[in-house]
């Protein structure tokens, strides 16, 4: 019908936008940016099991640089907190961030001194993942939910980027730790 | 990776960390070369930490459970083990015969568990991927135990001051019997990948030696201290939860050096099934609580029916129960080492003070004894045979 018919055998129409967001999505590589307990769910997220490569998101990368997904997985300390938006800011774009479990959510059990209260002062969350900690089922949808985010993503007015102002809490630590 | 030159340009410091693939964790290390020799090496930890002893001061000894499993999150039971030990301690209480049974039974499961991470991640720090596979295949069937008894694969917060909430499910004994029939294949499997192996014996053997005198100065405990030959395992020593009653070898190193580890906690883990098996033979019907009324909630149907018994459900699940003035000290042999709880009461529900003494934080000490002298690329091979976790330095 139409245009289709005209185009030989094998050859498969589409928008440039949805192949880039199809490229995205389907290769997201995550950055190893593991703190606490639910960087060992994370782990066993893309061991045996569960098998994270079905869902084309196995490829930890220990430089930010060759990373386009960060999964903050675990609590969040205060003196970790200018390390974290350090290694979000060398990610190159597009980029974006999970934040897996209670901890990195919303300070989880411990609303205390020490812990950040949510990473989403420090970076731009993407997907919120509950759990303490998530099972790895919830992980891989959580990561299925960013995959969809990514499809509906527009070339023309990309995403609004994190030109966050630096928290509070970064720039208070950060003399001290850095 | 940050560098610095020193003025007279003889030798070059580096940071490695916080984040970093082969540090187990949130582990900063400052270390200073000599080309590629390591002449200094300085830990800097807090990257994690969580005020977690500062928190127990303001719950109840019962809300603490959950927050020992957060320490270290690879042998969980373990952490609750050493708490919930403090506060019987310090309450002097008496455990039922089968409670003590399964707390043996799941604590030497967690310290497979956690060997098992160990292995994993050791090995893949020295470039041997499939064992990290192979090893997480056979810990999900134990975080499947976990997912039974408590309903939380990782942070299960099982036991309870005075032995448990509930009785395991049924199905308990038939599945870790069958983990004990196939997890010795595993085991031979991990060591046909790597026991023999040339270059993990090149990579390991008299790399990280530790000599027994400077392990005993170091205060190390654990697998780390016994690879250096030196005889000292808290389940031996100061006996907790029956394990006086049980048969089982304390494996020794000869060398101190990284393979010695290994080779340690590759044997540990066959003595763990052998107690686990023990275990199970032992296991008879009984109760799971002790016979204090004051630590567990009443039956959920009184609760429903008599008033006295809703009154006591509100009593012990908003004030908890207090444990007489005094402080306690109680220590369990953790996949890492001595790990104890130092209790302080006042009387009250909450405790005065609570005080870890973490194996990871104080083996972590011996890392630049082993390091210096020796290349670079030892340092990854030397953390991943001391075994931490940050969650437990931080704390």
């Amino acid at each position: 019908m139409g245009l289709e018919e005209l185009v030989p055998d094998g050859i498969l129409t589409t928008t440039v936008e949805k192949m880039v967001n199809w490229a995205r999505r389907s290769s997201l590589w995550p950055a190893t940016f593991g703190l606490a307990c639910c960087a060992i769910e994370m782990m066993a997220t893309s061991a045996a099991r569960y098998d994270l490569a079905r869902f084309g998101a196995e490829v930890f990368r220990a430089s930010p640089r060759q990373a386009d997904l960060m999964i903050v997985a675990g609590r969040v300390s205060k003196k970790m907190a200018p390390v974290l938006k350090r290694i979000y800011d060398q990610m190159p774009e597009p980029k974006w961030v999970i934040s897996m479990g209670a901890c990195a959510s919303c300070g989880g059990i411990f609303n205390n001194y020490a812990i950040v209260q949510g990473v989403d002062t420090v970076v731009p969350v993407d997907v919120y993942v509950p759990g303490c900690p998530p099972r790895p089922e919830a992980l891989i949808y959580g990561i299925m939910k960013l995959q969809e985010k990514i499809d509906n993503q527009r070339l023309k007015q990309p995403a609004p980027v994190a030109e966050s102002e630096p928290p509070p809490i970064a720039t208070e630590t950060s003399s001290a730790s850095a | 990776m940050a560098t610095a030159i020193s003025p007279e340009f003889k030798t070059i410091t580096i940071n490695m960390g916080p984040q970093h693939p082969s540090t187990h964790g949130v582990l900063r290390l400052v270390i200073e070369l000599d080309g590629e020799t390591v002449v200094s090496l300085k830990p800097v930890i807090g990257y994690l930490h969580t005020g977690m002893e500062k928190t127990m001061e303001s719950k109840n000894y019962h809300k603490s459970i959950t927050v020992t499993d957060r320490m270290d999150y690879l042998s969980p039971l373990g952490n609750n083990m050493a708490y919930v030990g403090a506060v019987e301690k310090l309450m002097n209480l008496e455990i039922p015969e089968r409670a003590q049974v399964l707390r043996v039974v799941l604590l030497e499961l967690t310290r497979i568990s956690s060997h098992l991470v160990w292995l994993g991640t050791h090995a893949i720090d020295l470039g041997a991927m499939s064992v990290f596979l192979y090893c997480f295949r056979e810990r999900e069937k134990l975080l499947d135990v976990n997912d039974m008894i408590s309903g939380s694969r990782l942070t299960p917060s099982y036991f309870r001051v005075g032995g448990f909430f509930q009785d395991v499910p049924d199905a308990f004994v038939p599945h870790v019997s069958r983990f004990l029939d196939e997890f010795p294949i595993a085991l031979g499997e991990y060591q046909n990948l790597l026991s023999k192996n040339r270059i993990w014996m090149k990579r390991t053997i008299g790399v990280g030696v530790l000599s027994p005198e400077q392990a005993i100065d170091l205060c190390v405990t654990g697998p780390t201290l016994r690879g250096s030959g030196v005889r000292y395992d808290v389940r031996k020593a100061q006996p907790y939860s029956g394990y006086e009653t049980y048969d089982f070898e304390v494996p020794l190193g000869r060398n101190g050096d990284v393979y010695d580890r290994y080779l340690c906690r590759i044997e540990e883990m066959k003595q763990s099934l052998s107690i686990v098996r023990q275990g199970l033979d032992r296991l008879r019907p009984g109760s799971v609580r002790s016979d204090n009324p004051y630590l567990f909630p009443a039956d959920r149907t009184d609760v429903k029916l008599n008033m006295e018994e809703l009154i006591y459900h509100f009593k012990i699940m908003s004030e908890g129960y207090s444990a007489p003035p005094g402080d306690a000290y109680f220590a369990i042999e953790s996949p890492k080492g001595e790990l104890g709880f130092y209790v302080v009461s006042d009387g009250g529900p909450i405790p005065h003070r609570t005080r870890v003494r973490p194996p990871s934080l104080i083996n972590l000490q011996a890392l630049e004894d082993m390091c210096v002298g020796r290349m670079v690329a030892d340092t990854v091979a030397c953390i991943g045979s001391i075994d931490i976790v940050l969650g437990e330095v931080d704390r």
